[in-house]
């Protein structure tokens, strides 16, 4: 069985964001990049489906030269090879643009299942996994929290509001990955040293086909600070009049 | 420091590290410092990342990874709990590492695989009441009869004793009634004779176990004598160099916890309307804290860079190791003073790394001794 994982490299969560001095861009000079953490759970998803029906697992990412290191990681948790779309204007790429590349590039191989994370942590547009099943005309079933494999079949459990629903597909088929999916992996030792022996094969595009711009970035407003309106019960007639008539929350 | 000392293979160790470290070591290290408990669990994960055996050729089952690795790896793990990181170093440079430096084929092949693999702990015992740095007032006597040694003496203060699979320890080599020198044996810890005392009671690195051993006519086979003692055990000796360096990352990483857990409070905690960090008495502190720290993680990884280069790092290591150590005491300290009187409350953690730091001036050759070291070999440039 062939799996193919989609690997964003994003800016580490506990990151300090700073905007760039454009304005439009996250400035990422000085902050931690790593895997984003929903593709993690791809990862180690494609890793366990491969334990148990063999075959080999391909990463492919869309980014800047130096996301080589985000794939990596992930051909050190276990994946088989990788290849990595060339774009040092990754950043700017809307993500009809990203799922055409990357759609082009999975096209060419032979494969049962795409899977990757439902959103990468940075632009959190939720689309790329979408949009590739469109262009490749598969099935999709994002966010998913369960997985099941019999023979082509696949049975998946989706968090919705207030429950839980089971949905099933044939593969081929494109699956998005939800926190509580499994643990990934750390990397060991042996499947670092032996990473730096796996290929990853480059490719580069020529941009164009960009369609949304990003116009400004600005920080979220500071948070209001706390009001204390007294103690005890004599506080409470305010604190709900406040709530009612200001906060408007009851 | 990134560019200079580090590869790919470097970073993405770092990074799993850091992970395990700040996931599965700091949640449970206070805990562990309060009953002084072994961390076994994390042992054995540590083995499941084969974290316990990352300088260790390849072909004896290890990671085949370098000393900068190696003291990176101990770094990630002293920030978040010390106990585990000597654990680690002390199996790593004084149970391992002397058998795949100066062991036989037979003897790596025997011993190296389950070391590295973690299915085995490794210890090492040259400490006794009258002989620490000074190693050749060794007082344990070997006595060769026939193709065995009958040993018998004690050591103290030794590391991993009560959970180790073997112990690397030193003794008088004795054949005929004549000293031949000091040797060391690779004992397995289920040898008749082997007395294994019950955990110290100690001020910091209270998760690592620390014990005393006694040999009463303890038979060990000739084949286990590691290095041979007339001019082997120097060789032998200088084994432990590449633990002066893990004992400096040591320090690196204490110091660089605590530091951490002040600059964080010093972001949180007000007094007379702003954050503590605007006031020159502790924005200073942490300047110099951090200024020492980045100097001693130079040190630290030079000596190890050097070392990988194949050189003599003698001086480099002692010159680490002293200078991280004292680094680590120093900005415990002041850590502590960044904090006031939560610093001094189990709560907040950095009373702990202060505890864990007093100790790296002590282990593995005092601050004195290391300025003897240091001493000797600067001098040697004019003598």
């Amino acid at each position: 069985m062939n799996i193919i994982v989609l690997v964003k490299q994003v800016p580490d969560t506990e990151a300090k964001i700073r905007i760039s001095d454009d304005g439009k861009h996250i400035d990422e000079s000085s902050i931690k990049l790593v895997v984003n953490p929903y593709d993690e759970y791809a990862i180690e998803a494609a890793l366990q489906l491969k334990e148990t029906h063999g075959g080999e697992i391909t990463l492919v990412s869309l980014g800047p030269a130096g996301a080589v290191t985000a794939l990596r990681t992930g051909l050190a948790m276990g994946a088989d090879k990788a290849v990595l779309i060339k774009a040092d204007d990754s950043r700017f790429m809307d993500s009809q643009t990203v799922a055409n590349h990357l759609s082009k590039v999975i096209k060419e191989r032979e494969f049962d299942l795409i899977l990757g994370g439902k959103k990468a942590v940075d632009t959190d547009a939720q689309q790329v996994g979408s949009l590739i099943a469109m262009d490749l005309n598969l099935p999709i079933i994002t966010a998913i929290v369960e997985l099941d494999l019999n023979g082509n079949q696949v049975s998946a459990v989706r968090e919705v509001e207030g429950g839980a629903e089971t949905v099933t597909c044939q593969l081929p088929a494109v699956l998005t990955c939800e926190k509580g999916l499994n643990e990934p992996r750390y990397p060991n030792l042996r499947g670092i040293m032996m990473a730096k022996k796996k290929t990853i094969e480059e490719k580069e595009i020529s941009d164009g086909g960009i369609a949304v711009e990003i116009v400004s970035m600005e920080y979220p407003p500071q948070k209001a600070e706390g009001q204390i309106v007294g103690e005890g019960p004599d506080a409470v007639p305010e604190l709900v009049r406040l709530l009612r008539e200001e906060a408007k929350v009851i | 420091m990134d560019s200079l000392f580090f590869n790919d293979e470097h970073r993405m160790l770092i990074d799993m590290v850091k992970d395990f470290a700040a996931s599965e070591v700091a949640p449970v290290a206070r805990e562990m410092d309060a009953e002084s408990r072994f961390p076994k669990e994390l042992v054995n994960q540590m083995a499941e990342l084969g974290l316990m055996g990352i300088p260790v050729p390849e072909e004896y089952g290890g990671a085949g990874m370098d000393t900068v690795a190696y003291a990176a790896a101990i770094i990630e793990i002293a920030k978040a709990d010390a106990s585990v990181a000597i654990t680690l170093a002390a199996h790593t440079s004084l149970g391992t590492m002397p058998i795949v430096i100066a062991g036989t084929e037979e003897q790596k092949q025997e011993f190296v695989p389950k070391l590295a693999s973690g299915e085995i702990l490794g210890a090492f015992g040259l400490t006794e009441p009258g002989a620490g740095s000074d190693a050749g007032a060794t007082k344990t006597k070997a006595v060769k009869d026939g193709n065995e040694y009958i040993i018998n003496g004690g050591k103290i203060f030794i590391t991993n004793a009560g959970h180790a699979g073997i112990l690397n320890i030193t003794t008088q080599i004795i054949e005929n009634g004549e000293i031949k020198g000091i040797g060391a044996f690779i004992v397995p810890t289920n040898t008749a004779g082997l007395k294994i005392g019950p955990p110290e009671k100690k001020m910091g690195w209270k998760a690592s176990d620390t014990r005393q051993l006694y040999f009463e006519d303890m038979r060990v086979p000739a084949a286990n004598l590691l290095g041979n003692p007339a001019g082997g055990f120097k060789t032998f000796m200088k084994t432990l160099i590449g633990g002066r360096i893990s004992i400096g990352a040591l320090g690196v990483g204490t110091a660089e916890g605590a530091y951490l857990k002040a600059l964080q409070y010093s972001t949180e905690r007000e007094a007379f309307g702003k954050p503590i960090h605007k006031f020159q008495g502790v924005g200073f502190k942490l300047a110099d804290m951090a200024t020492e720290i980045e100097a001693a993680k130079l040190l630290v990884f030079h000596a190890a860079w050097l070392k990988d280069q194949g050189q003599d790092v003698t001086k480099e290591a002692a010159m680490a190791k002293l200078y991280a150590s004292e680094v680590a005491m120093q900005t415990t300290t002041n850590a502590i003073q960044v904090l006031g009187g939560y610093g001094y409350v189990k709560e907040y953690d950095v009373e702990r790394y202060f505890r864990d730091a007093k100790v790296l001036e002590i282990g593995e050759g005092t601050s004195e001794v290391q300025r003897m070291i240091i001493a000797k070999e600067i001098l040697k440039s004019v003598q």
